[in-house]
């Protein structure tokens, strides 16, 4: 027993504590309605069915399609901004720009609770209110710090030399941004719009103070769906992870790209 | 004039951010402080000016007191379980581990999930039943023979929300481990190095050589987690819906506007949860643009 295998035994006991809630989710989804009951969280299946899969899919099937209207626009159109931004703040300066950026941060940090009231009655005026546009609207806006941020950051990294050649050959702003610093914005565009895809999707905040029945993502579908006493136990379950599935896959396979998001919350931390 | 137009397109460029953000963030702001301070308690009144009427008179309300303990209990809570755990994890990790890819995964997938998916079974796994009826982590814990263990988990009247920091501490712990760990490996090797051929043992070496790199890290991570615990919402939604139990002051606003239909106490609840959030964000960025000029 070494100092080695005392560390492996803790990580390994906190990833069974990590996954408890998964297991409880997992098997609760499979079981029939007699077995779905809290008193035998912990048992797997007897019977294993798919039966509260199938309920589940139809009931959030609109707001999954609700959820991807939502979110695949509303990241693109993030990036596209934050790309933008990030640009000029890091290579493109004006007098004045780090204090745009500064208040831009501070953005980052207001509890949208601050702004809701307001936006609310600004989205009835303007007649978005309800509607799915208002909400891309509302997250593309606050999503502004963080998309800013990752790119200003992102673009630190290219040599200033690199702007200044193409600046002297005569190319201009734009001109410089498409042919010098797209082409190797690779990266940044991959970690933005999965950090913006991975909070638009899982919003619930907005999505309950902005939208109507017709247009709730399967976030709000899901929160209706758990808070209702009809609704099984399994299905619950089963509804839970079918919401979480895009997120998921996305966290699997481009994890790497998601860390980089996370880590550009912390600022320069 | 050369210079002028060397940066005026720059400024054209994120002129469209910069109204956003001076419209829906400072503009939006202003908006609901102007609504707190007057007295538009229903949805059609315009509402005049009464000054800080509703900031000094909703002190007097039960739910409030009860509402700004909740969040000051379950911020103590998850913001020290979340530092705490988070360090653990990196620190156990730092000198790298077969599989280490596998753990960080595990312990980060949480952030990829809304609190509205986990809430569902959180909501289970919290249950309050024990002895006989003990199911959920109660259960678990009788299992394993654990039962003066058992408790009423966020029914507990006085430390329930303690327990609602269980599914936080959960889903943001991997995170913190994510800021340690890089701040753990970014202390140079050859310094550990040379103060152990100095003759310090480890301890000295953790005391003085690897706990001053990672002061600004942990600034870092108290400040994302008290600004997510202030505003806490999602999470107590999922796990136990409007409930008084729970009650923190972002649902008490949301029932403010939906149930009670008062702009004015709803813009006053927000108003505070702003001010909060202010009192330690607002220096932190300051901070963060000095050090960003120095370097």
């Amino acid at each position: 027993m070494t100092i080695r295998h005392v560390r492996l035994a803790l990580l390994l006991l906190f990833v069974l504590l990590f996954l408890l809630p998964v297991y409880v989710l997992l098997v609760t989804s499979f079981k029939p309605l007699s077995e779905a009951d809290p008193s035998q969280a912990w048992n797997l299946p007897r019977v294993w069915t798919t039966e509260a899969w199938a309920v589940a899919w139809e009931k959030l099937s609109p707001g999954f399609a609700n959820s991807f209207l939502l979110a695949v626009p509303g990241s693109l159109i993030s990036a596209a901004l934050g790309a933008m931004n990030g640009y000029v703040l890091s290579k493109w300066r004006f007098p004045g720009s780090e204090l745009v950026f500064t208040l831009f941060l501070f953005g980052m940090f207001i509890p949208y609770q601050g702004v809701m009231i307001p936006l609310v009655q600004l989205m009835v005026n303007l007649g978005v209110y309800g509607g799915i546009p208002g909400l891309v609207l509302a997250h593309v806006v606050y999503g502004i710090p963080i998309c800013t941020l990752i790119f200003r950051n992102y673009y630190a990294t290219i040599p200033d030399e690199l702007i200044e050649a193409s600046r002297v050959d005569g190319a201009g702003m734009l001109r410089t941004f498409a042919s010098i610093v797209i082409p190797v914005s690779g990266p940044a565009f991959a970690v933005v719009i999965i950090w913006q895809f991975t909070s638009l999707w899982n919003d619930f905040l907005f999505a309950v103070f902005l939208t109507g029945p017709s247009s709730w993502p399967a976030t709000v579908m899901l929160n209706n769906i758990a808070g209702a006493q009809t609704v099984p136990y399994s299905q619950q379950m089963a509804a839970a992870i079918l919401a979480s599935v895009p997120t998921m896959i996305i966290y699997v396979l481009l994890g790497r790209f998601f860390m980089r998001g996370l880590m550009a919350g912390a600022l320069k931390g | 004039m050369t210079r002028v137009r060397r940066w005026l397109p720059g400024l054209l460029l994120v002129s469209p951010s910069i109204i956003a953000i001076a419209v829906f963030v400072y503009g939006m702001l202003g908006w609901n402080f102007k609504v707190a301070l007057s007295d538009q308690h229903d949805e059609i009144s315009p509402g005049s000016f009464v000054g800080l009427e509703n900031f000094t008179g909703i002190w007097s309300e039960d739910r409030w007191g009860l509402s700004v303990r909740h969040a000051i209990v379950f911020t103590v809570v998850f913001v020290l379980g979340a530092l705490m755990l988070g360090w653990l994890l990196a620190f156990l990790m730092e000198r790298g581990i077969r599989g280490e890819g596998g753990f960080r995964a595990v312990y980060l997938f949480p952030m990829a999930v809304s609190f509205i998916a986990t809430g569902v079974v959180w909501r289970w796994l919290l249950n309050s039943g024990t002895g006989e009826r003990a199911v959920g982590l109660n259960g678990l814990l009788g299992y394993l023979g654990l039962d003066f263990l058992q408790w009423g988990w966020f029914r507990d009247p006085d430390w329930g929300m303690a327990a609602m920091a269980v599914p936080a501490i959960w889903q943001m712990s991997g995170y913190i481990m994510a800021l340690f760990l890089a701040g753990f490996r970014g202390v140079p090797e050859e310094l550990r190095e040379s103060a152990r051929v100095d003759g310090c043992t480890e301890w000295q070496v953790y005391r003085h050589i690897v706990l001053p790199f990672l002061r600004p890290v942990t600034l870092a991570a108290l400040i994302i987690l008290g600004h997510i615990s202030l505003k806490v919402f999602d999470l107590i939604v999922a796990v136990s819906g409007k409930q008084i139990i729970t009650d923190v002051p972002a649902i008490f606003m949301w029932t403010a506007v939906f149930d009670s239909h008062d702009p004015a106490k709803g813009a006053t609840i927000a108003a505070y949860i702003v001010l909060s959030v202010c009192v330690f964000v607002v220096p932190y960025l300051i901070w963060n643009a000095r050090r960003g000029d120095r370097t």
